[in-house]
């Protein structure tokens, strides 16, 4: 892996510092848990050369996922696109619409095959063979499983691909199921309802520096991001352990932030960092908005922890 | 003659198909078929209502919250809930916040690269950009000759590493590209700084939404977010409002108008004739009468006549589309829908999505519609700025009713929006000050009834959306939704009418069938937004389907 110089000449360019690049790959080396040492290796990771191509299906999705990674600033979206990785397909953003994106897609599957990383948001429709869900002309469910094999690593972003998420939900209309089920690979899941672009862009680092998967849980988390439980690290958490409870929204004990348990909160099975990192650069989550944590990351919640409200 | 096949349309949300008949460089057809389906209605009979909202909230990511407020209302109407003003003023701002963040990715993001030729970009001289940038937009930040420079250098740094990524097979040199090399750059320049505003913006929905997308802070009869109305919060809410704002008035509308000046010939491109706003942002406890963006039906282009709107007078129809049953279809009130799927068939069913009509018109829906009304309905803040959109255009008002005319009025609504929002900060302040915390109804949902019928309303970013919710005994027995792209981008209808966009088709000149930028021009004017748009509508059973391919 090259040392990258290019990167820091092009941030130095923009202001932006050879000493600001390490703190903020300090900062992101310490959100993945990992120690002070791998700093530099981070640095060399980012900036190295030519960029690893990253192809995204989106499948039977709402795109918030992709709205979600749009959100990240660390790096910034047009940093993480046009300077760390190569964002070879993606509809939602790409030029090219029809066959001239089909080309791209195509081009960069052949051009790169093993050596690409896929992204995939959304679940598979695989009742009526598939048909519930087409992009030119053929299902998704061939798609995805004619192009998952040919990656070098496929990354389930949000609940739907990781689980079978919304679509999925009884009665499952479409009989949407999970990429790994559809395709029998080892996904790295990164889920959430949508997911904090944090666990996504750390997973990719994670990938870049070390050329593996990051240590994943029995269902596929990356454990920097989903290993321990909301619970175990909400700031209510004293008013859990002092039996101070939220019973009405509009009251003197909502106003004063104690526990939302008894509203349904879901923290308690629920394994995510939503109440460390937060959501858009640290400025509030669920719980600190007074609402009850509804266990979006976890696989079948639409069906598990429902009815939402209902304290389990 | 010509077929020609565009599937997938990227630059949407969702998938989308699109296929057009050309002869003589000009489109003589059109077909629009939705090519996914989820079945959310399905998934919510038979659950509890006050969950409505967070799963209708996943009909769409791109158009987050909107869903989840229709959903609320709708249990809120059923109900009888009673918002206090403070989840009223909540509820707007985050409505407001969902505005001002959407609209210009729409603009920059989605639709700028079928005006903006990126490759053009790096012949351009970064001295002209900053003076065309300073004529056309004085107060716009970075935009110097050293940060045009910066932007060039890192365009072609990107462009000669032949890792061309999303922009690779992109129409660059197409001859419908009539942006000079400076006003490309300028462009180009402001897609990447609006990259960046976009993720800041989105933090007003998270501050009293919890999180962006997807908030989680709503309830039946108001909000939860108790903690957050605070001097602090308030704080940090008005000045990322004002930085929006900023942005708004300093790179994004000025960008519109420029660009829109070198491709006048579109405000004959593109047009429909009937247009419906449900309206929205009720600035008082009063509904419609309130409503900041008011509600009303248009006819054949007919400003001077303004019509109340009868949502008993809607009906789906099913003639072109993949279901079973009465082709005229039925109001969403009442009947049975039953899925279909056989083949893709122009001549007869080629799409997941039905064809709302309008006292059996095809209505366009979204911010032209919101606009047109309002004009009509003479609106100060509306008729102010169309007026001096036109003016400084120079352009007839007919030139409204186009694929031009939809993106300027994207930009004026955004404006007026984002104004308004900081007049109900202000309201939202003075209730703070005199003591009034409430956020929601009082009532625990053990204290609410057990059943009702409800409509909710509401008129976001891509239109006329309504959810519609039948509760019987604390659950959910029937709930449809009728969404904005469905009215837009459907197809035709029992009479064979073209929907919005296959009508606002018609016409388009088309120079190469294999780069048909000029259609995409068309088509991303409506901002589609497909996973919103498909869907199923049971009114009466909870029955799984069973799906035949016949």
């Amino acid at each position: 892996m090259s040392q990258g110089k290019g990167l820091l000449e092009r941030l130095e360019r923009k202001g932006i510092s050879r000493r600001d690049f390490m703190k903020y790959c300090t900062a992101l080396t310490a959100t993945m848990g990992l120690s002070s040492a791998y700093v530099s290796k981070v640095a060399a990771a980012l900036a190295s050369a030519p960029r690893p191509p990253v192809i995204w299906l989106a499948l039977a999705e709402c795109t918030g996922c992709a709205e979600s990674t749009l959100r990240t600033m660390y790096p910034w979206i047009d940093e993480l696109v046009l300077d760390i990785i190569s964002l070879d397909y993606h509809e939602t953003i790409m030029a090219p619409s029809g066959e001239a994106a089909e080309k791209s897609l195509h081009d960069s599957v052949t051009k790169n095959a093993g050596k690409f990383i896929l992204i995939v948001d959304g679940a598979v429709p695989t009742g009526d063979d598939g048909n519930f869900g087409t992009i030119a002309g053929k299902t998704m469910l061939e798609t995805v499983k004619e192009i998952g094999p040919k990656a070098m690593a496929t990354i389930c972003i949000g609940t739907c691909a990781s689980y079978g998420g919304l679509p999925a939900a009884a009665p499952n209309p479409t009989q949407a199921k999970s990429v790994s089920e559809v395709t029998g690979l080892t996904t790295v899941n990164i889920p959430g309802c949508p997911p904090n672009p944090i666990n996504l862009v750390g997973t990719v680092v994670n990938f870049l520096l070390f050329g593996k998967l990051p240590s994943l849980d029995d269902k596929g988390r990356p454990l920097f991001a989903y290993g321990q439980l909301i619970h175990d690290q909400c700031p209510r958490r004293s008013h859990f352990e002092a039996g101070e409870f939220v019973t009405n929204f509009n009251s003197e004990e909502a106003r004063k932030g104690f526990c939302l348990y008894q509203m349904g909160c879901k923290g308690p099975e629920t394994y995510n960092n939503c109440p460390i990192v937060k959501w858009n650069d640290g400025t509030s989550w669920p719980v600190q908005a007074g609402h009850p944590c509804i266990g979006c990351s976890e696989p079948n919640f639409w069906d598990k922890f429902t009815p939402f409200y209902k304290s389990s | 003659m010509a077929r020609v096949v565009i599937d997938p349309i990227t630059r949407i949300e969702g998938h989308l198909k699109i296929e057009v008949e050309v002869q003589n460089g000009k489109v003589t057809n059109a077909w629009s078929s939705s090519t996914l389906f989820r079945g959310l209605e399905i998934m919510l009979q038979g659950r509890d209502p006050r969950d409505a909202y967070l799963f209708t909230q996943r009909a769409c990511g791109v158009c987050t919250y909107v869903h989840g407020l229709a959903s609320i209302r709708s249990v809120d109407d059923a109900l009888g809930a009673k918002v206090p003003d403070n989840g009223r003023l909540i509820r707007n701002l985050l409505h407001g916040a969902q505005y001002v963040h959407d609209h210009p990715v729409h603009f920059y993001h989605l639709h700028a690269l079928d005006w903006v030729d990126i490759v053009s970009a790096l012949k351009a001289d970064p001295k002209k950009t900053a003076d065309l940038t300073a004529k056309v937009s004085p107060n716009c930040p970075g935009s110097g000759v050293n940060d045009f420079k910066a932007v060039q250098d890192r365009v072609k740094k990107f462009v000669d590493s032949g890792q061309l990524g999303p922009f690779a097979n992109g129409y660059w040199g197409h001859p419908a590209y009539k942006l000079p090399p400076e006003a490309n750059l300028m462009a180009v320049a402001h897609y990447l700084t609006a990259l960046r505003q976009q993720a800041r913006t989105a933090r007003l929905m998270a501050i009293f939404g919890g999180k962006n997308p997807h908030i989680q802070s709503m309830t039946v009869g108001g909000v939860t977010c108790a903690t957050d109305l605070t001097p602090d919060r308030i704080a940090e809410f008005k000045y990322l409002w004002k930085e929006t704002m900023d942005f708004i008035n300093n790179v994004y509308i000025p960008d519109v108008l420029a660009v829109a000046s070198f491709y006048k010939d579109w405000g004959k491109i593109g047009g429909t004739k009937n247009f419906l706003a449900y309206g929205d942002f009720p600035m008082g406890p009063k509904e419609p009468d309130s409503f900041l963006l008011p509600r009303g039906a248009i006819f054949n282009r007919n400003l001077a006549r303004v019509e109340p709107v009868d949502v008993s007078l809607i009906t789906e129809q099913i003639k072109h589309s993949w279901y079973e049953g009465d082709p005229k279809g039925l109001n969403p009130a009442k009947g049975e829908t039953k899925p279909k799927f056989d083949k893709y068939d122009t001549a007869a069913r080629y799409s997941w999505m039905k064809a709302p009509r309008y006292k059996n018109e095809p209505m366009e829906v979204g911010p032209l519609a919101r606009v047109l009304v309002a004009y009509g309905k003479g609106v100060p803040a509306v008729k102010e700025n169309v007026d001096a959109v036109l003016k400084k255009l120079a352009i007839p008002a007919d030139a409204l009713f186009s694929t031009l005319g939809r993106v300027a009025a994207r930009a004026v609504e955004t404006k007026v929006i984002g104004e308004a929002m900081g007049t109900m900060l202000g309201q939202l302040v003075e209730n703070i000050k005199k003591g009034d915390l409430n956020i929601c109804d009082e009532r625990t949902w053990d204290q609410m009834p057990a059943e009702g019928m409800g409509a909710g309303l509401n008129d976001p970013p891509r239109g006329a959306l309504g959810h519609w919710i039948d509760v019987k005994d604390k659950k959910i027995a029937n709930y449809q939704l009728v969404v904005p792209s469905t009215w837009n981008i459907g197809p035709r209808d029992a009479d064979d009418k073209r929907g919005p966009l296959e009508e606002a088709l018609m016409g388009t000149p088309v120079v190469d069938p294999k780069r048909p930028v000029e259609i995409l021009r068309t088509i991303h004017s409506y901002d589609p937004c497909i996973a919103c748009g498909v869907h199923v509508i049971d009114t009466r059973s909870n029955e799984v389907y069973k799906f035949e391919v016949v």
